[in-house]
């Protein structure tokens, strides 16, 4: 680990102008991700300026649905009363990552940000777009067993790794940042990018830009009964999703009236399945519909090597969610 | 019974010490003016380093020393025509790259953030050359060891089970797995003068880092001192003495300071060994009513270009059954990899797993009841070496562990068994591990205050050796365990054996419970009476008689001769439960029974945790281990813990431990055989077996991620 300067500055204002003057700097949340990448040499800062002092932690009811401040860690958020009840498909997708004591020191803000998984990417003596543009994609050829079904590129095949991004996707999330040009607001599906030519880009944040809170609307905590995350890994906690499925149902008289479903481990964003949400649309609760849903979402999809296999098990979790989530299953 | 008798469950005697962060570790003892190392690793897996510029890293705050090939001082061990010479990697020695990953600079600073930041400046430039780690593309270049005896065997006929009327004939892979205890290994080392040295090292084996040590330094080994008084789990990656401990030593010499190296994680991957990728060929031929008529049991793995490895892996398909006709070949393939090492149930774990999957694959061939066909083919002497067993319960086994585990609820049919949408299956797993003594030496020391200590440089790597060494002594004595204490790890201690191959308790056990007669005889003669009287006296009392603060003996313990006549082993019947969803192919590991034969259990508490321990790494190789290379760069791809997947909590329900318990008559005088490697042997079998059953689905390359499933 290089020598850094490090501030910790207590207003929002300072934060922001501190970085916009220093082009290597990042804002320090959690830490648990930067920290890891700047052992590993992957991130060399020059400056970094922790955000923890930042009036950034409120988690509030608003009219329009609720605020979730940026710096409210993942635990307080999974363990929140009215998220529990109103957004429980939140607190169900933070729980089925990391561990207990990541979770405490993860943030919302740094989570959204957290930076793939891709092993070729956590090495510096293998290639990797991401990290060195320029140096070639270490997975496309590579071990991918990890990698993406939808929407990757020739330049990088890594997925977004986060668990609690799915659900807020499927949630329809609204990230709040804020930045030396004024605060704006990004829609949680255009806040991830697909990599394209420049997978060194996660995001559509702008340098110097700062998360302040993400808001859930109002409408998505009406999906607070029939929901359920599967996450399917290589062991039974502790470990990154081969996939996930986000899935919550609206469901009247036997019918569904909406769906919201998202996966995970399967793009460079958290993949919200809108064509397969639109067809169950005023289905009837029936293993024959989520199969059927699940070969919409499927549409598309491209895997490698050694992810054949997300191929099959990608729709099976997207049955098996829906079957859980409405009772079908046990 | 009375009390702190052998087959008690006595509480580990520094547990206390273990939870409240009292027992101090390798890495923790704070020498004065200490300094810290830190390896640079190269990123090719063959060639030359040509030029490394550690202009920047001797310049950077707190820098020592920067120590390269190119000016490391000579280590006497590793020169060519050298005394006693240093087997394995010559770290710095020549500028020759093996593997990625070997190390090619040590950073020494004043501290190890400034020498991790340090080593991170060194720039190597590389001569690269072709390099093989693909193990599957270079299988034909396997060869047979040239060292150990693992010349082709043949019993019979080879290949017989061609020729029978049910043929299984099958390949098994197991992959790379990895040590991976819990503490890292470090070693700290500081000299005294030119020729005095001590360590504070990472050791399964202190009397046998202190002969390496004097080997490598041209040293008498007098003048070495080991301590390894506490050791975070090591499975048997701390069998032998590593490059990077003799580095630790020659940095300090160097820059005349104590030096701590500690390997990073990432680094445990590559510096101290694993278990090596293996593929077997099996084959077994059987009559229709499950009689086996020929075993053929065929295993590669993998070895270092520098350094051969071998073990056991078709060691159980000789004797564990009984067959007329068994052919076995074992060869290893050299490849641009760091050498292997002997891992928890190293060779068996490997060669069970091949031959108890192909004996399930058999049992359905028959329809026939797995347990049955190993009864069918059950044998009361050992065929391989014509010998009587010195105690065998293995249909014991078979019977508690079935019963335990509801093996009367298990129907043939995969597919058969639900609970709601989980396909339910039961697996049965065999093992069989050698019953080993050594030589070792305890010294015995009675105070008037009516304590007693023992010491012996052996060494408790977690099984809690020092527990179940008071107890032995608290039972040969006739005294309570809390007067007495049993003191390891220390090079200055009587002779003992390096712990492995479940060996301590039979070999340092017997010393103990020698030297507690010799000691109690001793005292029966002070006080006047036969040496082997049964009447009860009082230590303390005889002690004041003869006026003396203390008495003291010190006694070696041999293996008995008697022995010779008999095939020895530890016996071990696994059962596994599990529920497999057949979309989305997870599986939950629903009980796990282990029953063993190991002959008489000193402390059930201990021996219980040691097998649900044993089961939790076999639990490990079936479900979840696997270190992987990118074989276009000789590197793995998953040298962490987030991304190399041990169990955790999560992935274990329920463990079960049964002891048949029964003392074997010949090993040694407490009766006991071994349990430390048996209690993983057998294991990932059960497990691929009750997956089988449950699903149809037969997964002979480990481990069995849920991909493998659907
Ligand atoms: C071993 C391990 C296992 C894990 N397993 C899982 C898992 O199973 N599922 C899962 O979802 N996650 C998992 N994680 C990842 C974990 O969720 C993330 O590391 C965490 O969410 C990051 O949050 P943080 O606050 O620590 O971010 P930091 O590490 O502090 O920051 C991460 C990045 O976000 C930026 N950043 C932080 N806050 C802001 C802000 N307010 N505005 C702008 N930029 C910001 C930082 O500059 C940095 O670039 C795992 C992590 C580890 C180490």
């Amino acid at each position: 680990m290089n020598q850094f300067q490090y501030t910790r500055p207590a207003e929002t204002a300072v934060a922001i102008k501190s970085l916009a003057k220093e082009p290597n700097g990042y804002f320090l949340a959690g830490g648990t991700n930067l920290v890891d990448m700047m052992k590993m040499g992957l991130v060399v800062p020059d400056k970094l300026i922790d955000i923890n002092r930042l009036p950034l932690k409120k988690i509030e009811r608003t009219p329009t649905g609720i605020h979730i401040g940026a710096l409210a860690s993942n635990s307080e958020v999974a363990e929140h009363a009215y998220i529990k009840a109103q957004y429980p498909l939140l607190a169900l997708a933070i729980n089925a990552g990391a561990s207990p004591q990541l979770r405490n020191m993860a943030t919302v803000g740094g989570n959204l940000m957290q930076r793939t998984r891709c092993p070729y990417f956590f090495d510096t003596a293998m290639p990797c777009n991401k990290r060195t543009p320029g140096s070639g994609c270490g997975a496309l050829q590579g071990i991918n067993r990890m990698h993406a079904l939808f929407g990757a590129s020739d330049k990088c095949i890594a997925v977004n790794p986060s668990d609690m991004n799915v659900a807020m996707a499927a949630l329809d999330a609204t990230i709040h940042v804020t930045g030396v040009k004024g605060p704006r607001a990004i829609n949680i599906g255009d806040f991830h990018r697909l990599p394209g030519d420049h997978p060194e880009l996660d995001n559509t944040l702008q340098k110097g830009e700062l998360i302040t809170s993400v808001d859930l609307p109002a409408a998505s905590s009406a999906y607070n009964k029939h929901v359920y995350y599967l996450k399917i890994r290589d062991r039974t906690s502790y470990a990154f999703a081969l996939v996930s499925v986000a899935a919550a149902l609206h469901i009247e008289n036997n019918t569904i009236t909406g769906a919201r479903l998202a996966m995970g481990g399967v793009a460079h964003k958290p993949w919200r399945l809108t064509a397969a949400e639109i067809f169950l649309k005023g289905k009837a609760i029936t293993e024959d519909n989520f199969k059927q849903a699940a070969q919409i979402a499927m549409q598309g999809a491209k895997a490698y090597e050694y992810n054949k296999f997300k191929l099959k098990l990608a729709p099976n979790a997207i049955v098996q969610s829906l079957k859980l989530a409405t009772g079908l299953a046990s | 019974m009375k009390k702190d008798a052998i087959g008690d469950s006595l509480s580990r005697v520094d547990g206390r010490l273990k939870v409240t962060g009292g027992a101090k570790y390798s890495g923790e003892y704070k020498v004065p003016n200490l300094t810290y190392g830190v390896l640079v690793s190269a990123t090719i897996a063959s060639g030359t380093v040509t030029a490394l510029d550690t202009r920047a890293a001797e310049r950077a705050p707190g820098v020592l020393a920067v120590i390269t090939p190119f000016n490391a001082p000579k280590v006497p061990g590793y020169q060519a025509g050298a005394e006693r010479p240093v087997r394995g990697l010559k770290l710095f020695n020549d500028n020759k790259i093996y593997f990625n990953s070997q190390p090619i600079a040590l950073v020494v600073a004043d501290t190890f953030e400034r020498a991790t930041y340090a080593a991170c400046l060194v720039k190597a430039t590389y001569n690269t050359e072709p390099f093989e780690t693909d193990f599957h593309k270079n299988i034909d270049k396997g060869v047979t060891p040239q060292k150990g005896n693992y010349k082709d065997y043949v019993r019979g006929e080879a290949n017989a089970y061609k020729n029978a009327p049910v043929v299984v004939e099958e390949e098994y892979l197991l992959p790379t797995e990895v040590h991976n205890p819990m503490e890292l290994h470090v070693t700290t080392a500081f000299w005294d003068g030119d020729d005095k040295v001590t360590l504070y090292t990472k050791s399964q084996g202190v009397k046998g880092s202190q002969r390496s040590i004097a080997a490598a330094f041209g040293l008498n080994p007098d003048n070495v001192q080991i301590n390894s008084r506490f050791v975070g789990g090591a499975f048997g990656s701390s069998l032998r003495t590593w490059p990077h401990e003799i580095a630790a030593a020659q940095a300090a010499k160097l820059v005349k300071r104590p030096v701590k190296l500690t390997l990073t994680r990432e680094q445990m991957f590559t510096q101290v060994g694993y278990r090596p990728l293996t593929i077997q060929k099996i084959g077994l031929g059987a009559t229709a009513d499950g009689k086996l008529i020929g075993i053929t049991h065929e295993s590669h793995s993998q070895t270092a270009v520098y350094e051969e490895f071998t073990e056991g892996a078709v060691n159980v398909s000789q004797f564990l059954y009984n067959s007329p006709n068994v052919n076995t070949l074992y060869k290893v393939v050299p490849l641009n990899v760091g050498v292997p090492a002997p891992m928890r149930g190293p060779g068996e774990a490997t060669g069970s797993f091949a031959l108890e999957s192909a004996l399930d694959e058999l049992s359905y061939k028959l329809n026939l009841d797995p347990i049955e066909l190993r009864l069918r083919n059950y044998t009361d002497t050992d065929p391989e070496r014509n010998k009587p067993w010195s105690s065998k319960y293995l249909k014991e086994c078979y019977q508690k562990g079935a019963e335990a585990i509801g093996w009367a609820d298990r129907k043939a049919q995969p597919g058969a068994n639900k609970e709601g949408e989980w396909l339910v299956g039961y697996g049965i797993g065999c093992g069989a591990f050698g019953a080993y003594r050594g030589n070792a030496v305890a010294k015995i020391k009675l105070t008037a205050d009516g304590s007693v200590n023992i010491q012996s440089a052996t060494s408790d790597i977690g099984p809690g050796t020092g527990t179940s060494m008071v107890l032995i002594a608290a039972d040969t004595l006739g005294i309570p365990a809390d007067k007495i204490t049993f003191e390891l790890g220390n090079s200055a201690f009587p002779n003992a054996p390096t712990q492995g191959g479940s060996a301590t308790v039979s070999s340092v056990g017997s010393a103990v419970h020698d030297v507690c007669v010799a000691l109690k005889q001793k005292l029966y003669i002070m006080a006047g009476k036969p040496a082997d009287s049964m009447e009860p006296i009082d230590y303390v009392a005889v002690l004041k008689q003869n006026n003396m603060p203390s008495v003291e003996l010190t006694q070696e313990s041999k293996g008995n001769p008697e022995a010779q006549k008999y095939s020895m082993y530890s016996f071990s019947a696994h059962f596994a439960k599990v529920h497999v969803h057949p979309l989305t192919g997870q599986v939950k590991i629903k009980k796990i029974v282990a029953c063993v034969d190991a002959g008489k259990i000193v402390n059930h508490k201990t021996a219980s945790s040691q097998m649900i321990g044993g089961a939790v790494g076999g639990v490990g190789m079936a479900m979840t281990e696997e270190a992987v290379f990118d074989n276009r760069y000789g590197r793995y791809i998953n040298g962490n813990f987030a991304d190399y997947h041990v169990p955790v909590n999560a992935d274990i329900q329920q463990i079960e431990a049964i002891f048949i318990d029964k003392p074997d008559p010949v090993l040694n005088p407490v009766g006991t055989k071994g349990i430390g490697e048996i209690s993983l042997i057998g294991v990932a079998p059960a497990l691929a077996n009750a997956i089988y059953n449950a699903t149809g689905k037969r997964v002979r390359e480990l481990p069995i991620t849920p991909d493998k499933l659907i």
